[in-house]
């Protein structure tokens, strides 16, 4: 049966919500930005009248002040966009439970079996378009197609608050003419290499030889050639079904550049903390530790490692991705921002193999202070019992990594 | 000038867990009694700026809208 799959993607989400509440932004062009004097400082969602100056999202605060020197920069407040996020969702859980979210402001939407209850897919589009712009007040855009990719692709094709339809009739004259960058997991390097053989649209991808693209892209090729094709077939899944944990990370752009291993330390360890408490909390612990290093002409790379014990002590987590932060980090530029994550992740108190030489009496002890030092963290604060290495340096040490809010981006392929 | 107002409601929760607002207070203490909600329905104000339950209220004979904003009751300040 043919499936029918709404793309519910909530126009400039962020900045849309503060319209709504603050009347005086609506005829402004107005942007959601982060902290600027923590360096946080890029544009995170813009209003309408802000992309007509051409504000894009992700630019620096600057640059967007280049090109509209009176745009109102306000502050993020994620505990509001969450309560949108979740409202929105329970109106399309009117319809189905296979609401699967991507991110905080789109869902796929499978209304195949309920279609019939509610007419064409146009107008059922519209009617959900209808109740989020009435009950929330907030404009949607809604892509309907036979698959998640398709999907996505048409809520893209016409904003703000429209529908738009792709069936397998209409693919060819509105698919294929787009540029190859536009489906989903074709990023700038993919492109260019897609370039490279000729393929600019998503049509010519379409139309290539699959042997050619699986021998020059690997297995992406054989994804991309299915996407481009309108085969991906992959199901929306239950609402609620999150998947399970693959890993815990937490990352941060620091207050000031990192020019010395004595400033990655200090902010290692923080991170390191974070990640640790937080697999304790879940009751997980971790084999391979990954970090994430980023300059400040912003070019980055991840490396990993292997523990030798899987591990929930932060000191264990810290060191190796000291090490790994030794071996990867040369300082021709100074580090904007790094990150620490766990993965390969087990269930704790497993039975495992104890090293001859290793030294699991200490373990042991590290890991009950550690525990203690959660319960007092717990009670009195973040900051009530600390390594003394922060005192070195208040500004990189004074971040929460595991109390700030973070929403992280999601990745389309959560297997 | 805001047109959001937001304002103390004395309410009547029933045993189903509806919510039925009695009175406003006014800032200057004056309770106006509610004569009749004609409608409940989730809804944005765009003229408040905001979005949660609207009830559709009658006072004294003229119909304004009342909204419970989470846990905050507002109305739409006319000419706000």
């Amino acid at each position: 049966m043919e499936r029918t799959i709404f793309h519910c993607d909530l126009n400039g989400f962020y900045a849309s919500v503060e319209c709504l509440h603050h009347p005086e932004y609506r005829n402004v062009p107005m942007a959601v930005g982060g902290d600027a004097e923590k360096r946080h400082g890029i544009i995170l969602a813009k209003n309408q009248l802000a992309k007509k100056y051409n504000i894009k999202t992700g630019e620096a605060l600057w640059q967007a002040r280049q090109k509209c020197p009176e745009l109102v920069i306000v502050k993020p407040n994620f505990s509001m966009y969450l309560r949108f996020s979740r409202l929105v969702k329970a109106i399309y859980a009117d319809y189905t439970d296979q609401i699967e979210s991507f991110g905080i402001d789109e869902a796929w939407v499978d209304v195949t079996e309920s279609l019939h209850l509610f007419g064409s897919a146009q107008e059922l589009a519209d009617e959900i378009r209808r109740r989020v712009r009435e009950e929330i007040g907030l404009t949607l855009s809604v892509g309907v197609s036979f698959n998640k990719i398709f999907a996505k692709l048409a809520s893209d094709y016409k904003k703000p608050d429209a529908t738009t339809v792709i069936t397998r009739e209409n693919m060819r004259e509105i698919v294929w003419p787009l540029p190859v960058g536009d489906l989903l997991y074709v990023g700038r390097a993919t492109e260019k290499k897609l370039n490279m053989l000729g393929i600019y649209t998503i049509g010519d991808c379409a139309e290539y030889d699959l042997a050619i693209l699986v021998r020059k892209l690997g297995k992406w090729g054989e994804y991309i050639w299915r996407f481009a094709n309108g085969l991906e077939n992959s199901s929306v899944s239950l609402q609620g079904s999150e998947p399970t944990v693959k890993s815990i990370g937490n990352s941060t752009t620091t207050p000031r550049d990192l020019r010395c291993f004595d400033d990655i330390r200090i902010v290692c360890y923080i991170l390191a903390e974070s990640v640790a408490a937080r697999l304790r909390e879940a009751n997980l612990q971790c084999s391979t530790v990954t970090v994430y290093i980023r300059d400040v002409e912003l070019e980055g790379c991840m490396r990993q490692a292997q523990l030798s014990f899987p591990s929930d002590i932060s000191d264990e987590i810290a060191e190796a991705a000291m090490r790994l932060f030794r071996d990867n980090i040369k300082f021709d530029l100074p580090i904007r921002s790094i990150g620490v994550k766990a993965s390969e992740l087990s269930w704790g108190e497993q039975s495992f193999q104890l090293s001859l030489f290793g030294d699991q009496v200490k373990r042991d002890k590290s890991l009950a202070l550690e525990k203690s030092v959660d319960v007092i963290r717990q009670r009195y604060g973040a900051k009530s019992v600390q390594r003394l290495m922060m005192l070195q340096d208040g500004l990189l040490s004074g971040f929460n990594p595991k109390q700030d809010h973070v929403i992280f981006p999601e990745s389309y392929f959560k297997g | 000038m805001s047109a959001k107002e937001y304002v103390d409601v004395i309410t009547y929760h029933k045993k189903d867990g509806q919510i039925k607002p009695l009175y406003i207070v006014w800032h200057n203490g004056v309770k106006y009694p509610i004569d009749r909600v004609t409608q409940i329905t989730r809804a944005a104000s765009y003229i408040a700026g905001g979005s949660g339950i609207r009830y559709t209220c009658y006072f004294q004979g003229q119909q304004r809208y009342l909204f419970l904003e989470e846990d905050r009751w507002f109305i739409e300040k006319k000419g706000g």
